[in-house]
């Protein structure tokens, strides 16, 4: 029953289209279908489905920006793809099933969380070496590093901890305990805190880094949604301290946290089990993958409204915006 | 000239009567507004419902339900203009209209055309509580629907005039809620989408996609997001002249129902 558009419905287009143009690409990886989904920023229209190895969950963008990384936990390396030409351009051996990679601001390394391993591994990219292999607790999952490269934070699934590595020594300095089975970290743009994710707890721990203590835990009470159906995943912080985003799985909804406040000032519902976010460069556009539904929602920032919601590849998992 | 002022004069009626009944006024807001706040709220759908156009992400079932309630709100409108026809031709006012000189379907179309101006006014009313209720819905969509709205009231008008050129007394406008509201309203895509009822049964789906009132409301529901179903536009337009051509036919002294049960009423 659908038509085509009015000419009233032009003009709308029209507005719409008076915003500046956008030559991002939005890049996906679909966990199940061991392939990288590239969307055009302005179309929102996938343009390009990139063939990758094995089971590819997080990605993770050299300093310079040109190369994206690609964790394949089922084949155990970071596939590098170029980010002009979408080619996979080399793969680099990470150790066993790594899921969650960060690149250090200063050094070409990357921090992998082995999962089957109890370990984080740092790679440099550049020398295709490993720089070092630091023992974490079980099951590590979620990766930081501080806006400053001094520190790296990773969250241990089954221990429930959030482990501080100190990126000189490359060894833990502190650990925090938080709430069951904690899935991701993500510094505040001053590094004066870290956010830490627990998803069967279904909070946020906010930590601050000189005390190394919990300084705020967030709640979430989605309206007609079960308890049990609201996991805390993903976290993404906007640089002007404004905005908190936290994916909260099942529920299929995103939770906007103030970051002044800590207080949840709406719910927006995307696709079904949104686990990550990534904003764009300018923070005016909000896109989640959502895994179970198998699509990327995008949502505008300063409306806070779900736009459109982009079918991608079989289980979305990670999503990087590249301007 | 004298056109206009007949049709003023009908529509201004139309208006006094609505706004003077303010049992009616409340009544015809409550009614969507109770579907909106208690059914939707204790539907379980809370996970939102699939992408259909002309949606382009998930939404909410109490976004859905919006323009099947506004449809739900002009039909009882409609309906209850063919039921101050059958009233006023009971109490004998309708004799005053009679007495124009201007041709019957004029008339006929001025009342169809000011129950519906009453039918939008109602819609706007029950836009607003449900947007100060918290559903969000587009801006430009308020302004987006109107033509919509238009074809929807002059289509669901020219049914109840159709009905009321059958209904006798005032008492058989409980069958028309029986037999013609509830049927229109539950067996269309007002409340659940016509995939979604396709899977419970498919001959349900088939009905209601029969059923012209399920083109008005896509048609109101694509218009909100500044999109023309023209199909849905089309099936609208099409049952609007067959029930209106009918319900002229109907009022026709001389060949219509009103000649057949005047005669038998004498």
């Amino acid at each position: 029953m659908t038509g085509p558009k009015t000419l009233v419905a032009a003009v709308t287009a029209g507005l719409v289209a008076t915003t500046p143009a956008l030559a991002e690409k939005i890049f996906v990886s679909n966990e199940q279908d061991n392939t990288v989904s590239v969307i055009d920023g302005e179309s929102l229209e996938v343009i390009d489905t990139i063939e990758v190895s094995r089971r590819p969950r997080a990605m993770a963008l050299s300093s310079d920006g040109t190369m994206l990384f690609v964790a394949a936990g089922d084949d155990d390396v970071i596939d590098v793809i170029d980010v002009e030409s979408h080619d996979v351009t080399s793969s680099l051996s990470s150790g066993p099933d790594p899921e969650v990679i960060r690149v250090d601001p200063n050094r070409p390394y990357i921090y992998i969380s082995n999962e089957d391993d109890n370990i984080v591994t740092v790679l440099d990219y550049e020398a295709r070496t490993r720089v070092a292999e630091i023992p974490v607790g079980v099951e590590p999952e979620g990766i930081a590093v501080s806006p400053d490269g001094a520190w790296v934070v990773n969250t241990t699934e089954t221990t429930n901890m959030a482990h501080f590595i100190d990126t000189e020594a490359m060894q833990i300095e502190h650990n925090v305990l938080v709430d069951a089975r904690p899935r991701h970290a993500e510094f505040t743009h001053d590094g004066s805190q870290v956010w830490v994710s627990s998803e069967i707890g279904a909070t946020v721990s906010v930590i601050d880094m000189e005390s190394f203590e919990i300084v705020h835990t967030i709640t979430f009470d989605v309206p007609g949604v079960p308890r049990e159906a609201v996991q805390a995943v993903g976290v993404e912080l906007t640089s002007d301290g404004r905005y908190g985003f936290v994916a909260l799985g099942p529920s299929n909804r995103i939770a906007v946290v103030d970051q002044e406040s800590y207080e949840v000032l709406d719910y927006i519902l995307v696709g079904q089990r949104p686990w990550h976010m990534a904003l764009n460069g300018d923070e005016t556009r909000l896109f989640t993958t959502n895994g179970v539904s198998g699509d990327v929602t995008m949502i505008e920032v300063n409306s806070l409204e779900p736009v459109r919601s982009i079918p991608v590849g079989r289980f979305p998992w990670g999503v990087i915006v590249v301007d | 000239m004298t056109y206009l002022r007949c049709f003023w004069g009908v529509v201004w009626r139309e208006l006094l009567r609505f706004v003077h009944q303010r049992g009616r006024f409340i009544a015809a807001l409550v009614r969507p507004l109770v579907w909106l706040i208690v059914f939707a709220a204790g539907f379980r759908m809370a996970l939102g419902v699939a992408i259909t156009p002309p949606y382009q992400t998930y939404i909410l079932y109490e976004v859905y339900i919006v323009p099947g309630l506004i449809g739900m709100v002009q039909l009882f409108n409609g309906m209850q203009s063919s039921l101050s026809m059958v009233y006023d031709r009971e109490m004998g006012s309708m004799r005053v209209l009679l007495v124009s000189p201007l041709p019957r379907g004029f008339l006929l179309v001025a009342k169809l055309v000011a129950g519906t101006l009453v039918s939008i006014v109602q819609v706007y009313a029950f836009l607003l509580i449900a947007s100060l209720y918290g559903i969000r819905l587009p801006t430009d969509g308020w302004l987006l629907i109107l033509p919509a709205l238009f074809l929807t009231g002059l289509m669901v008008g020219s049914l109840g005039l159709l009905l009321s050129s059958f209904i006798k007394q005032l008492e058989n406008f409980a069958g028309v809620m029986n037999f013609v509201i509830f049927p229109m309203f539950f067996l269309s895509s007002a409340l659940y989408p016509i995939w979604r009822l396709r899977e419970s049964s498919p001959l349900i789906a088939r009905i209601a996609e029969l059923n012209p009132f399920t083109h008005a409301v896509e048609m109101i529901r694509f218009a909100l997001y500044g999109q023309l179903n023209v199909e849905a536009t089309g099936i609208v337009l099409a049952t609007t002249a067959v029930l209106l051509g009918l319900a002229i036919l109907g009022y026709n002294p001389a060949r219509g129902m009103m000649a057949r049960k005047g005669a038998a009423a004498e």
